[in-house]
């Protein structure tokens, strides 16, 4: 292994080559006194340096313990926490069966569509439903909504909230009909309190807060999603060097899902959608380019056809392409009420 | 936030003495770079540049409230839990209370159908008092195409609240506290927005509107795509204007033609465009909003005006809270009112459709109802 592989700083590295040591098996018998007279550094940043190289000397040829690469998992053991992963649902029962179950914990979502076909309601929506308490077949976490374009309106949440806990009494007298002590007890009110909301300015205020959702989150560990509402706003401006773009996004898109597994949430992203030109027509696509929709693990579309408001599952890797109707109800998300509605396969 | 110094966060001396050396001294360029990157420049090891990221974004990033905290302050504070009543009862109803704060309202439609009407019963309508269902508070109004007419607004104020408006000290008064602004290019918009930011609050400004946000833009020679660019930083620059004072902010635009061809699909629509299934906006509608898609997607409500076999609407569009109500208006010498309280729900995108029949005998009828 080389010697530019472990996450050392330049100069040291430049001394470990000017003194001759270039690769790691070369490190491997020598002491830290040694090490630290012949790079001319202090004994204590020799041992920090040979502490490094160590460990990334243990990935490779570590096989004294069971998994022959340090970290890795094997399939039949991912098939279980697979199969024992909560969904999130959308409050629309189609939606959530192209879902396979609803929104995937510990995975990225990506959503986009037009203006007002419904993202920011499909957010809320998701916000409120994942406080569904476990009784009710939901995770019964609190939810965390980055706001960047200011389109979150508190009374529509409210309204949302209102309607969840009244299905949820529905449901209730509905199943329960001897068991009174399965009393709803949850108030609109307490579903907007667990709701986190953050107000974005600026793709730095975006960036830095998600840095900092590794130290929140561990402090509240009942949140089970995050809604970004839009990861675009911010990035469509100001931005003169794309590959700086890209970058930023790419990176902000791999601390998504390492928290999104690190805390088993779901991560959901809400896109806009940009107009392109390829093989000389217009065509619709979501924002923020080709390389931002590698980055996502699944995506969906949210698209008018007809008189019906439609979601298609454009990118997933374990679901099938379909697409599903629902609407956009007082109550919010829900079933669309077209008698001719089926589900589509792609 | 964004541009806070580095040299304002409290990071241990060394690697804040680095980040100096290395020219990095606003919060912003630290956060742009990733963390390999960092540890090239700054050459420090990988631990102390994570706890120095992680310290900036902690203070960077802003504080949460619970959506709870957020509603009560609303309601507390504000004006009718954050709602500027129009006057016409239905609209009002459908939207919550009236016309949200500190997002965008955009009125859309074809030339002549009212927009500018309804601004100006809006800047009359603010600059009441509160027991008149006013803001008791100074409009400032951009008129971009000269349209603004005071000889309207006080016909309109005199024959809707005769009791303030009969008397001249009164008259003055409440027109004295709309601010017109004639900005001749984008750039002289771009500095008058920047002069008010500052002196928004403490000049009691209580509404701003922009009458039009597409005259601003056709004026200047730049086309196509770059008319998007042009529009993005005063976008973000209203809405965050409208944010942080809280005030309604109305703003106008007109609409183009529209190339039956040039509907727009996903690329996994392709397919079913030759089947059957046709969009109704197709029948009859020629027109769409100008302006573009990023400025569709950042106004936070849209009502649609337009002229319907002889029968003017104004539709709710897009709205976070209401459904897709349409009502029938007409114009009279109090402004606008509204034919009927109860809207008719329209489905699909036809809400978004913007028709303009039989409107010419419209304007020919109103000139004259107008006398």
């Amino acid at each position: 292994m080389e010697i530019w592989r472990p996450p050392i700083s330049a100069s040291q590295r430049g001394k470990l080559i000017s003194a001759g040591y270039t690769s790691l098996s070369s490190l491997s018998s020598i002491s830290s006194s040694d090490l630290a007279r012949e790079l001319k550094v202090s004994e204590s940043e020799a041992l920090d340096i040979l502490k490094v190289v160590s460990h990334s000397r243990g990935l490779e040829i570590s096989n004294a313990s069971c998994s022959i690469v340090e970290g890795a998992q094997n399939a039949w053991d991912m098939l279980h926490d697979e199969e024992s992963l909560m969904h999130l649902t959308t409050s629309s029962a189609d939606l959530d069966n192209i879902l396979g179950g609803g929104i995937h914990c510990k995975e990225v979502t990506e959503i986009g569509g037009v203006p007002g076909i419904g993202k920011t309601q499909l957010g809320i929506q998701i916000t409120v439903n994942v406080q569904i308490p476990h009784d009710f077949g939901g995770l019964g976490g609190k939810a965390i909504y980055i706001d960047t374009e200011g389109s979150f309106m508190v009374e529509r949440a409210f309204q949302i909230a209102e309607a969840c806990i009244e299905d949820m009494s529905e449901y209730n007298r509905f199943l329960r009909k001897d068991f009174q002590a399965c009393e709803i007890r949850m108030q609109p009110k307490d579903i907007l309190e667990n709701i986190f909301y953050f107000r974005i300015c600026s793709y730095t205020e975006q960036i830095a807060l998600i840095n900092y959702f590794d130290k929140f989150i561990s402090e509240h560990k009942d949140v089970k999603v995050v809604v970004v509402d839009s990861v675009t706003f911010h990035f469509r401006q100001d931005f003169d060097d794309m590959a700086l773009r890209t970058r930023v996004l790419s990176g902000m898109a791999l601390k998504l899902m390492k928290l999104a597994k690190k805390f088993s949430l779901a991560v959901v992203l809400l896109n806009q959608v940009t107009t392109k030109h390829t093989e000389g027509s217009f065509q619709l696509a979501l924002a923020l380019g080709d390389s931002w929709s590698h980055t996502c693990t699944n995506r969906i579309v949210l698209y008018w056809n007809g008189n019906e408001r439609y979601a298609y599952i454009d990118k997933s890797p374990s679901l099938r392409s379909a697409s599903a109707a629902y609407s956009v109800t007082a109550r919010g998300i829900r079933n669309s009420s077209s008698s001719c509605k089926r589900i589509k396969m792609m | 936030m964004a541009n806070k110094l580095i040299s304002e966060i409290p990071l241990p001396k060394s690697i804040a003495n680095v980040f100096a050396a290395r020219n990095i001294s606003t919060a912003k360029d630290a956060l742009s770079l990733t963390e390999f990157e960092l540890m090239e420049l700054l050459d420090v090891g990988l631990t102390e540049v994570r706890s120095a990221l992680s310290q900036i974004s902690e203070i960077i990033a802003p504080p949460y409230q619970t959506a709870l905290s957020l509603m009560e302050q609303r309601f507390q504070n504000e004006h009718l839990g954050g709602h500027f009543p129009t006057g016409l009862k239905g609209l009002d109803a459908t939207l919550c209370g009236g016309i949200p704060f500190g997002v965008l309202t955009e009125l859309v439609g074809p030339a002549g159908i009212g927009k500018t009407q309804f601004c100006l019963k809006l800047s009359l309508l603010a600059s009441l008092p509160a027991n008149y269902g006013g803001l008791d508070g100074r409009v400032i109004y951009f008129d971009v195409e000269s349209k603004f007419s005071s000889t309207r607004l006080l016909e309109m104020g005199l024959r809707s609240f005769p009791e303030i408006f009969q008397m001249k000290e009164m008259a003055q008064e409440m027109a004295g506290r709309i601010l017109v602004l004639r900005p001749t290019s984008l750039s002289e918009f771009t500095q008058h927005l920047q002069q008010i930011k500052v002196s928004l609050l403490q000049n009691q400004v209580k509404m701003l509107v922009i009458d039009s946000m597409t005259a601003l833009v056709s004026g200047e020679h730049e086309q196509g795509s770059h008319k998007q660019q042009t529009l993005s930083w005063h976008i973000s620059f209203i809405k965050s204007l409208a944010e942080l004072s809280r005030i309604p902010v109305v703003v106008t635009n007109q609409v183009r033609s529209h190339n039956q061809n040039e509907a727009p699909h996903y690329s996994f629509q392709v397919q079913s465009r030759d089947a059957t299934i046709e969009t109704p906006s197709r029948y009859g509608s020629h027109l769409v909003a100008a302006l573009g898609i990023h400025w569709a997607h950042a106004v936070t409500t849209r009502l649609v005006l337009e002229a319907k076999s002889g029968q003017r609407f104004i539709k709710v569009a897009k709205s976070p809270i209401s459904p897709p109500l349409a009502f029938p208006f007409h114009i009279s010498s109090l402004g606008i009112l509204l034919l009927s309280d109860e809207g008719m729900e329209l489905m699909g995108p036809e809400i978004n459709s913007i028709h303009c029949q039989g409107h010419n005998e419209i304007i020919n009828f109103g000139m004259e109802s107008l006398d």
